[in-house]
Order: structure tokens, then C-alpha cells, then sequence
């Protein structure tokens, strides 16, 4: 006969039974602050407990019933697999988005520097709503803080842009194409262009040259080929590659090309400053000159803007799909643990019987889930590289035109998926790895 | 009906599975929702308002402008019933992060062409008569919280006023509402006089953005379409005109390579749903094989195990989905709020109906392999746990 359960006994071991799930909740807690706000202290944290594996006897322990629960995975495909996959499957998502946005962001950030400026007139937002008269341009390439080449001319060029309707190649339906008017000196502002194929545009006659990007995503722009400005047939004469946002226009000469649209205005002067911190002074200058109304930024500050929004939403997007995809497979891993949990409650009583105790039960089925998380993180990773890693997207820029970019899938994004495998693997573990410990040996040992 | 304690019983065997797996059902559906309901938006409204309507661009691109001294040409072709005009102003209120589209339009025959922008009688009059008058969607009043009478500034990133101003200014006279719910994005625009704003700019004055036109007969639109431009052909601002509806694809399709990228996005996320659940029910099933073959020692057929064990991935699916929908949809203006209204997105009733065919879908695909195992149990090896 049992003795009769006493009020406060009744609480107390309600309290003991529900004291680990509030611990467990606490850890999950903590786990993740860390996670966040220290990773290289979780690693600190991870050497540790690898050595506690290795070195103390309750660790032995735990490596050794780990090693029979995945000597077991095998024997349990279906079931693990679910773990593998579900998470694969968020962190491929998840590097994926996140790739498309670095990938953007790197493509026009690429365009911008510290020591070259762009100016527009004031409160335009993007080159093409800008407007700057002849006279304007006059002034401003003239202004102090540019530097100058060896036959002392200012390094600036006032470019034209306008935007010309080519099909896609994937659609076939027909999508803006930045073209860019430059003048001599835009070779020297923006040294990173080089002509891969062909040759430069000559000056005074209609002639283009295609960024590799445009290229790629827009169909009767080869070398060659004919495209039509103003009802003016162009001709492409060359290709050029510059590792950013330019890629994604054609380039022809400023004059000839304002020529073709009746315009004798330019959208914008690019303009290469002697050091970063003249632009103060280029800035002082203009702002004083009463006959301009004009704003002069970095170039680095402007392609940061243009590029801000669109990566925001991306990002957040990719992070909001990731959210929710999470919670499904920490479900799954849930489900997956406490049946496999319950399918060996027999063995896991027999060890305790045997005198091992719970904490090497709650790491072994923590490792084991951990395990399979990180497969799933490798396997979602990998997935996301082999698939989207130089994957060539397009999207409309804020110059009303396609901006060409590619997925670019970086160490630091595949480590960010294996900190989420991680993370999903560790709240899928934690609960089934109490019960596990909890459980009665002497039902358990019952139990068929 | 007589089964249905026998599928709670089933259901509530394993209350924590049983609630793990409706509640990743109803992430993965919460997930679908929100990702149909922005694929459809991308997609255009499918909506018989403006069948009868075509715009006239520049042939050479969007930003082109086109002569003001065309309208009479495009209004005099054969088919024209009625045309108006509009141009892109993209000013902005106070923060470039509150861009909302405004437009320059010729009041009279911009309302009549848009009967779904329903406006009070007094505050049409107001619109009409005032120069310097705008009227904004009721959304777009919402979020800034314009009343009636209040001035708007709009600092203009193309179109510098002449005056010297930093910014053009605005009087509010009208509040217009859509016509019919799903016409909402149509309320996050503001329209004013094109008479203000031609006489106020710099450059490009005696030019529209686009006209809008409306044909007599909306069968004969292609053969009107064509008969706009032809007149255009080789002069130097060339036309194209299309549907209203392709019109507006075109952006989408500016956009790019997103609803691709939103396909490919569902996809993985089903393809995960379909394992996750598919397993559990397996499992379920393979640890009640003892049970099932009781049942039918007692004298149920084979059918109707099987659409006991069909029934139970069908209920979990279609409750787990619901869920995850009904979450959508209270998710989705929460996030278009919590956007500034950059992905006010609403569900559709196609969005529903897409999900629960695939509630059905999936259910009977994770359902089917396990029912036909039950059914195919032999009861002597079932019973001896074979």
C-alpha cells in the first residue's frame, strides 16, 4: 500500500514534473539568445561540451547510446527522413532568398565608390527623373573637389540616360533596357568597365556596346545586331563587363544619343572626386552657385539607396517564409523524436535500469536530433548553392529599366541555414529527449 | 456518420502527434496563403470593369511621352467612343518610403472612363471647378490621414514647378472609394488637374504619359487597337496600344522573375508538407495494425477500413489547412500594414478554392498508401503482429 498522497506532496510532484518542461522552455531561451548574440560563444560553448563527450564518464555514456540511436537511423529512414528533409527544406528556402538579396545589393553596391560622385538635380530620385540643362553641366564639371587627368582636364562626364523597349529573352515580351549616353571621359570615372568582345563605340556615329548582363537577359543585342532608339536603328558594336549594375545597360555616345532623342540635356554628371572627403567641398561649391539647383551624392551612397528597398523586402520576405517553414518542421522533428523516443522506450529503460543515468539519455537523443539536423542543413544548403549560385534574375531598377543580378550564395549565408538547422533541430530534440529520461523504468520496461 | 466516434477515437489516440501534425499542416497552408494571395496580385486583377478600355503608350517605351495634340486624331477613329489622358508625376509626401502613384488627368473624362472611382456628387463638382484640386483614394487618405480640405505637398522628383517652389501643392476636395472590394489597389492613388500641371512645369509641357481609350465595341478592340496605331506608324512619337489588362501585365512582368521564384518557393514548401504528413499517417498506421485487423475480425470490410484510414489524413489536412488559411487571411493586412501598404495583398476566393483542392490532393495522396496497406491486411499475420 502506497501511503495517502498529501496535499503539499501533490503539489511538489507537480512541480517536479512540470519544473523540466519549464527548464527545457528556459534552455530554449537561452539557447537561442546566445545563438544570436554570441555565435562564436556557442562554438566556445560546443568545444566544451565535445570535451565533457570525450573525456568524462557520464559523457562516454551519452556518445555511447547516441552511437547505438544512430547505429539504429538506418533501420528508420522513413521516419528521419522527415527530420532531413523538412529542415533541408527550410534552410533551402531560406538561403535561396537570402541569396537573391545579397546578390542584388552586392550588384548595385559593386557600381559605387567613395571617390567618385554622381550629380543630379535636386530632389530627383534616380538619374532618370533628373534633368540637368547644357549650362548646368558646364558648371558643374568645372566645380572644385574633381580631380583632373594629365592634360588637366576635369574627370567628369554628363551622361544621358533613357530607357528603350527590347524583348526578354525569357518572356519574349518586351522589357526596358537602360541606355546610357557617356562622354570621353566615363572610361576614366568608371575604370572597372572593360570591353570584353568588340570594340568600343565610336563617337558621332550610332554605335553601342552591351553589358554582359543586358546580354544575357534580352534577346537581338548580340555584336551585330540592330537595336532602335527614337526610331534610329543603333548598331552593337561591342560587349563590356564591369562586375556590377552597368552590366545590365548599353552604353553609347552622350551627344549622338541626346541627339537622337531631340534632348540637349543630360540626366546626370559623374564626376571622379581628387579624394573621398571632397566631396564636401564639390558639394559646398554647388549648392552656392545660385544658377544650380542641384544634389551631389557618392556614388556609393546612391547605388546603397537604389539598392536598400528592394533588398529590405527581399530579405524580410525570405525571412518570414523561413519563419513559418520552421515551425513546420520543428512539428515534424517533433513528432519524428517522440515516436522514435517511444518506439525505443524499452532500450532507453534498460539502460537506466542498468545505471545510466538521465542525462546521458537526454544528450544521446539531442545528439541524435542534432545530428539529423545538420544533415538537413547540409543537404538544404548544398541543394540552394548547386542550384541558385550564379543564378541570373532580373528585376525593374529604380531607373524604370531591368537591373540583371545574380544569386550569389556566400559561406556566411550557408553558415546562417546551419545555424537555423541547428536551432529547429535543437527545439525538436529537447522535449522528446526529456520524456525519454523521464519516463518510468518500470512501466517502460512494461511497455510492448 | 456511424464512424465518426471510430476517426475521433483514431485522432485522439496520439493527442500530442494528432496536434503537431495539424499545426505543420496549417504552417505549411499559412505559408501557401500568403504566397498564392501575392501571386495573384502579380497577376493582375482578372476583373470585367475595363474589358472595353485600351491604353495608348509610346511604342518606344513607357517613360516616353505622347503629343496632347493627338487626342483629337485618336478620338476621331472609327470604334472610339470616348478618350482621356494621363501622365506620370511620381511626386512625393514628405518621405520617398510613402510612394503612392499620382497623376496629372483631365478630371471630366478620367471619371466618366473610371465609373469604379465612386465619388460624392458635391466633391466631384469641388474636382471639377478647382484648379488646384486633388482627389486621393479612400486607402490612401487613411494612411496619411487626409481629410477633406487639407492641403497636400508633394515634392516632385521629375517635374520641377516653375515657380521655383520646392514643392507643387494640393488641395484636397474629394475622397473617391473602388466600386467593388476587390478594385481596393485602386484607392492608393491621387489624381489632379493636368491643366495645373502643365501650365506649372518646365519641361515637356503639351505632352500626356498616356491615353486611355474606350471602344464602342469591346469584341472589336484589337481591330480599334490597330487602327490607333497605324495612324502613328513611322511619325516620331509611335504608338502601341493594348488592353488595359495587358497594359498593367507588363509592369508585372517588368518586374521580373518573381512569380517564378514564388512557384518554386511553394513548391519546395508542399513537396515538404506531402513528406512530413505522408510519414506521420504511415505511422500511425503501421503502429495500429493490430487494432485495424481487430476491427476486421469484428466484421468490417476492407472498403471500409480503407476510407476509415482515408478519412483521417483527409480530416487532418482539411482542418490544418483551414487553419493555416484563416491565418493567412488575418495575417495578410497586418503585414500590409506593417509595410506601408507595399504588399497590401488581400486572399482571394481563388486562393481558397486552389487550397483546399490541394487539402484534397494531398490528403488522398498521404492517405492512399496506408489505407491501401490497411486494407490489404491479412487478419491472421496482422493479428500476430506480423
Amino acid at each position: 500500500m502506497s501511503e495517502r498522497p498529501t496535499a503539499s506532496g501533490v503539489a511538489l510532484a507537480q512541480l517536479r514534473s512540470t519544473l523540466p518542461t519549464v527548464a527545457a522552455g528556459l534552455a530554449v531561451a537561452a539557447f537561442f539568445g546566445i545563438w544570436i548574440l554570441a555565435p562564436t560563444l556557442v562554438i566556445a560553448l560546443a568545444l566544451v561540451f565535445v570535451g565533457w563527450l570525450v573525456l568524462t564518464r557520464t559523457g562516454r555514456q551519452a556518445l555511447a547510446v547516441a552511437r547505438v540511436g544512430l547505429s539504429t537511423v538506418p533501420e528508420r529512414l522513413g521516419a528521419t527522413s522527415v527530420v532531413v528533409v523538412g529542415i533541408a527544406g527550410v534552410v533551402g528556402v531560406l538561403v535561396a532568398l537570402q541569396a537573391m538579396a545579397t546578390g542584388f545589393e552586392a550588384t548595385l553596391t559593386g557600381a559605387g565608390s567613395d571617390d567618385t560622385a554622381l550629380v543630379l538635380r535636386a530632389a530627383a530620385n534616380a538619374e532618370l527623373s533628373s534633368a540637368l540643362d547644357r549650362p548646368s553641366t558646364t558648371l558643374i564639371i568645372q566645380a572644385p573637389g574633381i580631380k583632373r587627368d594629365a592634360n588637366d582636364r576635369p574627370i567628369a562626364a554628363a551622361e544621358v540616360v533613357v530607357v528603350a523597349s527590347v524583348p526578354k529573352r525569357t518572356t519574349g515580351t518586351d522589357a526596358n533596357l537602360e541606355v546610357r549616353g557617356v562622354g570621353p571621359a566615363a572610361w576614366l570615372v568608371r575604370p572597372q568597365v572593360r570591353i570584353v568582345e568588340g570594340r568600343r563605340f565610336r563617337p558621332g556615329l550610332r554605335e553601342l556596346i552591351v553589358g554582359q548582363g543586358a546580354l544575357q537577359q534580352f534577346s537581338g543585342v548580340e555584336i551585330g545586331d540592330s537595336i532602335v532608339l527614337n526610331n534610329q536603328d543603333w548598331r552593337i558594336v561591342g560587349v563590356f563587363a564591369s562586375g556590377d549594375t552597368h552590366e545590365s545597360e548599353v552604353w553609347g555616345d552622350a551627344e549622338s544619343i541626346a541627339a537622337a532623342y531631340r534632348s540637349n540635356g543630360f540626366q546626370s554628371v559623374a564626376v571622379r572626386l581628387t579624394e573621398p572627403a571632397a566631396i564636401e567641398r564639390l558639394r559646398a561649391a554647388l549648392s552656392a552657385d545660385p544658377r544650380l539647383r542641384v544634389e551631389v551624392e557618392t556614388t556609393r551612397a546612391y547605388y546603397g539607396k537604389q539598392s536598400e528597398r528592394l533588398t529590405r523586402v527581399i530579405r524580410a520576405v525570405g525571412i518570414g517564409v523561413a519563419v513559418m517553414m520552421a515551425l513546420g518542421a520543428v512539428f515534424g522533428a517533433l513528432n519524428t523524436m517522440y515516436a522514435a523516443v517511444a518506439s525505443r522506450a524499452r532500450e532507453i529503460a534498460t539502460l537506466r535500469a542498468l545505471g545510466f543515468t538521465g542525462l546521458p539519455v537526454v544528450v544521446a537523443v539531442m545528439l541524435e536530433t542534432m545530428a539529423l539536423a545538420c544533415a538537413g542543413g547540409i543537404l538544404g544548403a548544398g541543394i540552394a548553392w548547386a542550384l541558385f549560385h550564379g543564378f541570373t534574375v532580373s528585376t525593374l531598377g529604380s531607373n524604370f529599366s531591368q537591373v540583371v543580378f545574380q544569386f550569389q550564395v556566400t559561406p556566411e549565408l550557408l553558415i546562417r541555414g546551419l545555424q537555423w538547422a541547428l536551432g529547429i533541430g535543437f527545439i525538436g530534440g529537447i522535449f522528446p529527449a526529456l520524456r525519454a529520461a523521464r519516463l518510468p523504468v518500470t512501466t517502460a520496461l512494461r511497455e510492448s | 456518420m456511424k464512424y465518426l466516434p471510430l476517426l475521433f477515437a483514431a485522432l485522439m489516440r496520439k493527442k500530442t502527434r494528432t496536434l503537431l501534425t495539424l499545426l505543420s499542416v496549417a504552417a505549411a497552408f499559412a505559408l501557401f496563403g500568403m504566397l498564392d494571395a501575392v501571386r495573384v496580385a502579380f497577376n493582375a486583377p482578372q476583373s470585367v470593369i475595363g474589358i472595353d478600355r485600351l491604353i495608348t503608350s509610346s511604342r518606344l517605351s513607357l517613360i516616353q511621352p505622347l503629343r496632347y495634340a493627338d487626342l483629337a486624331r485618336i478620338q476621331s477613329t472609327p470604334g472610339v467612343k470616348a478618350v482621356t489622358h494621363a501622365s506620370w508625376f511620381g511626386g512625393i509626401y514628405q518621405d520617398p518610403k510613402n510612394f503612392f502613384p499620382n497623376f496629372p488627368v483631365e478630371p471630366q473624362s478620367y471619371l466618366d472612363m473610371y465609373p469604379e472611382l465612386v465619388l460624392p456628387q458635391a466633391q466631384r463638382q469641388a474636382f471639377l471647378k478647382t484648379r488646384t484640386g486633388a482627389i486621393a483614394g479612400q486607402a490612401l487618405a487613411d494612411l496619411h490621414g487626409w481629410k477633406v480640405g487639407d492641403r497636400i505637398p508633394l515634392r516632385p522628383t521629375i517635374y520641377p514647378n516653375r515657380d521655383g517652389g520646392e514643392v507643387w501643392t494640393f488641395d484636397l476636395v474629394g475622397i473617391f472609394e473602388a466600386a467593388q472590394p476587390e478594385l481596393r489597389a485602386s484607392e492608393k492613388q491621387m489624381l489632379f488637374h493636368h491643366t495645373y500641371f502643365d501650365e506649372g512645369r518646365e519641361i515637356g509641357q503639351g505632352t500626356v504619359g498616356w491615353y486611355i481609350v474606350r471602344v464602342e465595341d469591346a469584341s472589336q478592340a484589337d481591330r480599334v487597337a490597330q487602327a490607333i496605331d497605324r495612324q502613328f506608324a513611322n511619325s516620331a512619337f509611335e504608338t502601341r496600344t493594348q488592353s488595359e489588362r495587358e497594359f498593367q501585365l507588363s509592369f508585372a512582368k517588368q518586374i521580373g522573375d518573381i512569380g517564378l521564384i514564388v512557384t518554386a518557393i511553394m513548391a519546395a514548401v508542399f513537396f515538404t508538407l506531402v513528406l512530413l504528413t505522408g510519414n506521420t499517417m504511415a505511422q500511425s498506421i503501421r503502429e495500429r495494425i493490430p487494432e485495424l485487423a481487430v476491427l476486421k475480425t469484428l466484421g468490417f470490410t476492407n472498403r471500409a477500413v480503407l476510407l476509415l484510414v482515408m478519412a483521417e489524413a483527409l480530416v487532418l489536412l482539411l482542418l490544418g489547412g483551414l487553419i493555416g488559411l484563416v491565418l493567412a487571411t488575418l495575417a495578410l493586412p497586418v503585414i500590409g500594414e506593417a509595410s506601408s501598404g507595399q504588399l497590401d495583398v488581400a486572399m482571394r476566393p481563388e486562393s481558397w478554392l486552389l487550397g483546399l483542392g490541394l487539402m484534397a490532393t494531398i490528403g488522398i495522396l498521404v492517405g492512399l498508401p496506408p489505407a491501401l496497406k490497411a486494407m490489404r491486411l491479412g487478419i491472421v499475420d496482422a493479428l500476430a503482429g506480423r
